[in-house]
């Protein structure tokens, strides 16, 4: 079904920007104290839409995940899918908040042809989750950013804009994404840089990935990041005029969009401005955040219990089996690293950025890998060589027990250091187990003192010039005639070994 | 060949109508004096000859009508077991999804929509094999008392061609009074089915909020809306409800209570119930004619063997303040959806801004306009806890009233409205009057029980009373049993 939105482009439209912020003295800009909380929406990774059975998937063709419920037929009524509650429920429990006993939906009344019902199924005074917090981990620093509600609400469908003949004059509807379980997450205003947003978004991010709750997907939009800024004197008490800055969906533009409007409301101050309460659109290309037009955006929502929908009580039972569900989180998991596996908190950091890498990790000490060796092989070797080919560890043709093998092969000296990375290259293109790499590519280390003596004999009968000179005293022969054994053994033998009885027979004549 | 009245089959017919019952049709399906068919096509007949001068009636759907009535028909030809609704003509009010069938609400906003799917009453209607005739005139958005705001016309009352059917299930009123229907649904925000049942002459029943699934009603007021059933006998209000009734996974709010088979409950005794009669609906404002009907009723029921007793409902005056702050609260919102983009009406302009104005400016009518501002202005800013809040605390206060009188009573009687069918015309310039006419059903509504308006007599010859009967929540069964009891006792020809 295609629906056509009527004879206007409703795209985001956008005032002139007001003011330029031009690049500000930095000791100017360090008398000033930025004040920044983020509202983050967050799609949770349900098979269906929140309120019907439509599926949730993404980048299907467009309407054809629809039904009278999210298309707002006349008559159509709201059922919450349970899946969607337990989800909200445990990224509330990871982020330490209160899951209160009785929340309520609420309506968000307005019009946009986005939004099907003309309102927005929220919760406004009674939220599904209060009062958390998250650490974040910022210049060698830990600190926590509180979290102020967390609450359950739909998707807006999408607006398509651009692409058809007539985009022109018309705009299309895509009612895919409407319906699409959300919740938004406010935090404090904790955050005192764009550095530290960052972080807070990383940290979120991480926590939400490891629960499985949402796959956090910015360029799909299943992670999406508003921000209210405002700045302050050091050592005021009292928080400057906010804005609000929306289409921060990349943590890039966060981070840009944050110096961007930090630097124009210190600008705005210095020059004896003051700073209108305003909503303000992070403009990509322009690189610049711009107000909205304010009158699109002065809403009174009108919010009232949605009387569709009974109160929601979360049970007992619901949360024990949420917290059932619940994985060990980033900030244990990287405290046991250091604790249980001796290796360092950087380390433990790297190897628990995602779930995935972490189990990695694990399973290939599992595996029989000593801690600090297999931490230094994914470090080295494995993550530098996914960064390279853009792979997730999941699609790595290296298993953890196929590592394991491999470090094995190197710490009983039968493969040399060098080999081992070569054969590492191979088993990542290949997918080949270890031990038939090291014996198909000869990289099987000499072990055996007779077969190394052997050779030594020869290269001594080969080269009776270089001998003497040795015998001479002239030292620096030596590397030469170890050399030539290397290369009679193609390399194999250890190093240690032709060392030893290559000075021994030298020594006995 | 066409279709003969039944009058040994149920109750006495009322006046000037035909008089079919459920069990009558079933008879004579079963034995094959009529086949479905042939009722249908009858009844088509009817609404052919009477609907110009009733405009009960929006839309007909016969081409689903006679598919249903053929269905039946082969039933009976293979000896099949019939479902409980076989082959009974059914009116549906035009605020229930109907799939396949143009469905405005009474608007001008949804001229010529068509939904893709059928409200859960009608689904569970169809499977029990009633044969849908045609969708029924309202008050648009089921807002109004009197039919009169419906985008379509007015309809008349059968009893009186130029008054009022009430409404604002006006037409499926009517359609019954008339002969037009052997049963029909209506829904009641505010006394939406019991009014009209009064004002026409028919019992109409509200049932407890839950009691039947609201999914595919285009919503009114959310926490109020009900379906429920008319008919000409209690006990064909009672096989319909028993075939709607019962939890919908798709309404959150439908209950999940035991659906009991009312039309066999129905002939248990009523002697010892204790009836309250709360002074307050006998105040000030009720017709004196009315008045003395209800008190015959009343009289009739002692005869009976019930115990009428006075009682105390001191909430009972903020009724109508905090029906209309709560309804108009929800309906501003639940009509936010007719905005033009994606169905009905669209009438373009220069903006998006002027597209929406212009459609729902054209779309709705003036009663509908006035309730969308009473209830944006109610949930506003600065005025959401003066206004929907505190309307919501009294609802609590009258929610109370009931709770306390069902501790001392079974059941609660009051005259259904103040007044009988009046003029058409005649309150259209004063909404406060109008929006009075509700006065002794809007606190069922608030409270969430049930009830039923029974015919309770006459005035001036031809204007009929309603009698209405409140029973507790999910106390269908109990109302049911007493409302049979008055019938059979001749409550209704009083
Ligand atoms: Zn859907």
């Amino acid at each position: 079904m295609a629906v056509e939105a009527g004879c206007y482009n409703f795209g985001l439209a956008m005032a002139r920007a007001t003011q330029e912020a031009s690049s500000i003295p930095p000791e100017v800009l360090a008398r000033y104290e930025p004040v920044i909380g983020l509202e983050t929406h967050v799609q949770l990774k349900t098979a269906t839409k929140i309120f019907c059975a439509c599926s949730a998937r993404f980048g299907d063709p467009p309407n054809r995940n629809t039904c009278p419920v999210c298309l707002g037929l006349p008559g159509a009524l709201p059922v919450l899918n349970r899946r969607a509650l337990e989800l909200a429920v445990k990224a509330a429990l990871a982020l330490h908040c209160t899951v209160e006993e009785r929340s309520r939906f609420a309506r968000k009344n307005y019009f946009y042809p986005d939004l099907p019902k003309g309102y927005q199924i929220s919760m406004y005074e009674l939220p599904l989750a209060t009062r958390g917090w998250l650490e974040i981990e910022h210049d060698g620093k830990t600190k926590r950013i509180g979290i102020t509600r967390l609450h359950l609400e739909d998707d807006a469908a999408k607006g398509m804009h651009e692409g058809f003949p007539d985009s022109d004059r018309n705009t299309y509807i895509d009612f895919n994404r409407g319906g699409v379980p959300l919740i938004e997450i406010v935090s404090e205003p904790d955050i005192r840089s764009p550095e530290e947003a960052h972080a807070y978004l990383t940290a979120l991010k991480q926590i939400l990935l490891y629960t499985e709750v949402s796959d956090c997907n910015m360029e799909e939009g299943s992670l999406r990041c508003d921000a209210n800024v405002s700045v302050r004197r050091h050592g005021e008490q009292n928080f400057g005029t906010k804005t609000e800055v929306k289409n921060l969906n990349s943590f890039r533009y966060l981070v840009h969009a944050l110096e961007y409007e930090i630097e124009r409301q210190v600008q705005t101050l210095e020059s004896g401005g003051t700073i209108a309460q305003e909503t303000r659109l992070w403009n990509v290309a322009a690189g610049r955040t711009e107000p909205m037009r304010s009158k699109e955006y002065a809403h009174d929502y009108r919010y009232f219990p949605e009387p569709d929908l009974l109160p929601v009580h979360a049970t007992k039972a619901m949360l024990a089996r949420v917290r059932a569900e619940m994985p060990e989180l980033p900030a244990a998991r990287r405290a046991r690293f250091v604790r249980d596996y001796g290796i360092t908190p950087y380390d433990a950091g790297v190897l628990t950025a995602t779930r995935e890498l972490a189990d990695y990790f694990e399973q290939t000490v599992r595996a029989g890998a000593a801690a600090k060796t297999a931490s230094n092989w994914i470090q080295t070797e494995l993550l530098r060589r996914l960064n390279a080919s853009g792979e997730e560890i999941a699609a790595s043709r290296i298993r953890p027990e196929a590592l394991a093998e491999l470090i094995a092969l190197v710490e009983r000296g039968e493969v040399t250091a060098a080999s081992g990375k070569a054969i590492f290259a191979k088993m990542f293109e290949t997918g080949k187990p270890a031990g038939r790499i090291a014996a198909e590519d000869g990289h099987r280390q000499i072990q055996d003192a007779g077969e190394i003596e052997r050779a030594c004999r020869e290269v001594i009968k080969k080269n009776p010039d270089q001998t003497a000179k040795y015998r001479a005293g002239n030292e620096g022969v030596f590397k030469f005639l170890v050399g030539q054994v290397m290369r009679a053994t193609r390399g194999q033998a250890n190093p240690q070994v032709v060392n030893e009885a290559l000075r021994r027979l030298l020594a006995a004549k | 060949m066409s279709a003969s009245p039944n009058a040994s089959a149920g109750a006495a017919p009322p006046a000037g109508s035909t008089a079919w019952t459920v069990a009558g049709i079933r008879r004579a399906l079963e034995s094959r004096k009529v086949s479905a068919r042939e009722l249908t096509k009858d009844y088509y007949a009817r609404i052919e000859r009477e609907n110009p001068r009733l405009n009960a009636f929006l839309a007909l759907s016969p081409d689903r009508a006679y598919s249903q009535a053929d269905a039946i028909d082969a039933k009976i030809a293979r000896g099949e077991p019939l479902p409980p609704l076989a082959g009974v003509p059914a009116a549906l009010k035009d605020v229930l999804d109907t799939r396949g069938t143009e469905t405005t609400a009474g608007s001008r906003i949804l001229k010529g929509y068509v939904p893709p799917y059928d409200a859960t009453a009608i689904e569970r209607l169809d499977r029990a094999g009633a044969i849908f005739l045609g969708k029924t005139n309202c008050d648009e958005f089921a807002m109004g008392s009197s039919n009169e705001n419906s985008a379509f016309g007015p309809v008349h009352n059968p009893v009186a061609l130029d008054r009022v059917p009430g409404g604002s299930s006006g037409g499926s009123a009517a359609a019954v009074a008339a002969g037009l229907a052997v049963v029909a649904l209506g829904t009641d925000t505010g006394g939406s089915i019991r009014q009209p049942g009064a004002l026409c002459g028919v019992p109409g029943m509200m049932p407890t909020y839950g009691r039947v699934s609201r999914y595919g009603l285009i919503a009114f007021a959310s926490s109020l809306d009900r379906i429920g059933p008319f008919a000409s006998t209690v006990e064909d209000v009672a096989r319909v409800l028993e075939v709607i009734a019962g939890r919908d996974p798709l309404d959150a709010t439908s209950a999940d209570h035991p659906v009991p088979s009312y039309s066999a409950g129905l002939d248990a005794p009523v002697k010892g119930l204790r009836l309250g009669i709360p002074a307050e609906y006998f105040a000030e404002g009720l017709d004196p004619a009315i008045r003395q009907k209800i008190e015959a009723g009343i009289g009739l029921l002692k005869q009976l063997g019930c115990v009428p007793t006075p009682i105390a409902m001191p909430h009972t005056a903020y009724a109508i303040p905090t029906y209309y702050l709560i309804a108009t609260a929800e309906a501003s919102s639940n009509l936010a959806r007719f905005d033009g983009v994606r169905y009905g009406l669209r009438v373009p302009g220069a903006t998006l801004g002027e597209m929406y104005r212009k459609t729902r400016g054209a779309g709705f009518g003036p009663e509908v306009k006035r309730r969308i501002m009473l209830g944006t202005y109610a949930l506003s800013a600065g005025y959401y806890d003066a206004f929907y809040l505190k309307a919501q605390k009294v609802r609590t206060l009258i929610k109370g009233d009931f709770d306390r009188a069902f501790q001392q009573v079974d059941l609660i009687l009051t005259p259904t409205s103040p007044v009988t069918a009046f003029r058409l015309g005649e309150r259209t310039e004063d909404p406060l009057a109008m929006y009075l006419a509700d006065i002794y059903t809007v606190t069922g509504s608030l409270a969430g029980v049930t009830g039923i308006s029974l015919p309770c007599g006459k005035v001036c010859g031809t204007l009929p009373v309603g009698l209405q009967v409140i029973g507790p929540h999910f106390e269908e069964g109990r109302v049911l049993r007493l409302a049979r009891a008055f019938e059979a006792a001749g409550g209704f020809e009083l």
